[in-house]
């Protein structure tokens, strides 16, 4: 079947700690293709340490399981989906609080989902208990430059109308 | 990680390098707790000038390294902070309490 995306990826692996810099730099480059800032670059790189963290410490426990990653582009928008098949969040909301985590013993600062949410456009969490936890974020490319042209391509029409 | 003690000021320098993540922090707090509790420092720098990444890891980090310093009645200070990294720290409000100098 051939995909809606202009093109996608996905990476499996074990959920051991040194994959979150393999995760991190694999999305990393292959969101290049767009051409992001270094500091969109950075903010992507975050955000997919964040959530594979996350699915190892939380979802295995630190036992062992495979990480799912997907990544899509579409026009200028990167989306990533991150999911393991482990313990699942009971309240989501609570999870996501800035400074709440789990596991204080671990020094964990619980800024995890905080940090996605603020670094992304758009963060879903989706979790059943026992099943597992999915993570899809969002990031449009030089949104910037994308409004900038809107709003000059409007001005360029106005002012041709006047 | 890079270590430099200052006798006279009772200053410890550490100098972190590369990236800072949840699967690097536990070689960087064994070393960091080892270096605090064998010369008992005032003062605690953390130098960011090599880092080149960093997660939520680095807070949880510099907080569980604050507060053994803040038990010996010292202080941590941040140095080299650049933007990406600053953007965590400023996000979590640890900098109230390990401010960030230059």
């Amino acid at each position: 079947m051939k995909s809606i995306y202009e093109n996608e990826m996905k990476l499996e692996f074990i959920s051991k700690s040194n994959n979150e810099a393999f995760a991190r730099i694999s999305v990393a480059a292959f969101a290049s293709q767009l051409d992001p800032t270094i500091e969109e670059l950075s903010d992507i790189k975050t955000a997919v340490s964040e959530a594979v963290t996350n699915a190892i410490v939380h979802g295995y426990e630190e036992k062992e399981g495979i990480v799912k990653l997907v990544c899509k582009l579409i026009g200028n928008l990167v989306i990533i989906e991150i999911s393991d098949t482990g313990k699942g969040i009971e309240n989501i909301e609570i999870a996501k609080t800035p400074l709440y985590t789990s596991k204080p013993n671990l020094e964990r600062s619980g800024m995890g989902f905080t940090i996605m949410e603020n670094f992304m456009d758009e963060m879903k969490v989706e979790s059943i208990v026992g099943i597992g936890t999915k993570v899809t974020m969002k990031k449009m490319i030089k949104k910037d430059e994308i409004e900038e042209n809107a709003i000059s391509e409007v001005l360029n029409q106005n002012s041709n109308i006047n | 990680m890079n270590t430099k003690y200052i006798e006279k000021d009772k200053l410890l320098r550490l100098e972190l390098l590369e990236e800072i993540d949840h699967h690097e922090v536990e070689k960087i707090r064994r070393k960091a707790d080892d270096e605090i509790a064998r010369f008992l420092p005032r003062k605690v720098i953390f130098d960011f000038n090599n880092v080149s990444f960093m997660d939520s890891a680095g807070i949880g980090m510099v907080l569980g390294r604050y507060k053994m310093i803040n038990m010996l009645g010292g202080t941590l200070e941040m140095e080299n902070v650049s933007t990406p990294l600053r953007k965590i720290f400023e996000m979590s409000g640890i900098t109230k309490i390990c401010p960030i100098r230059n």
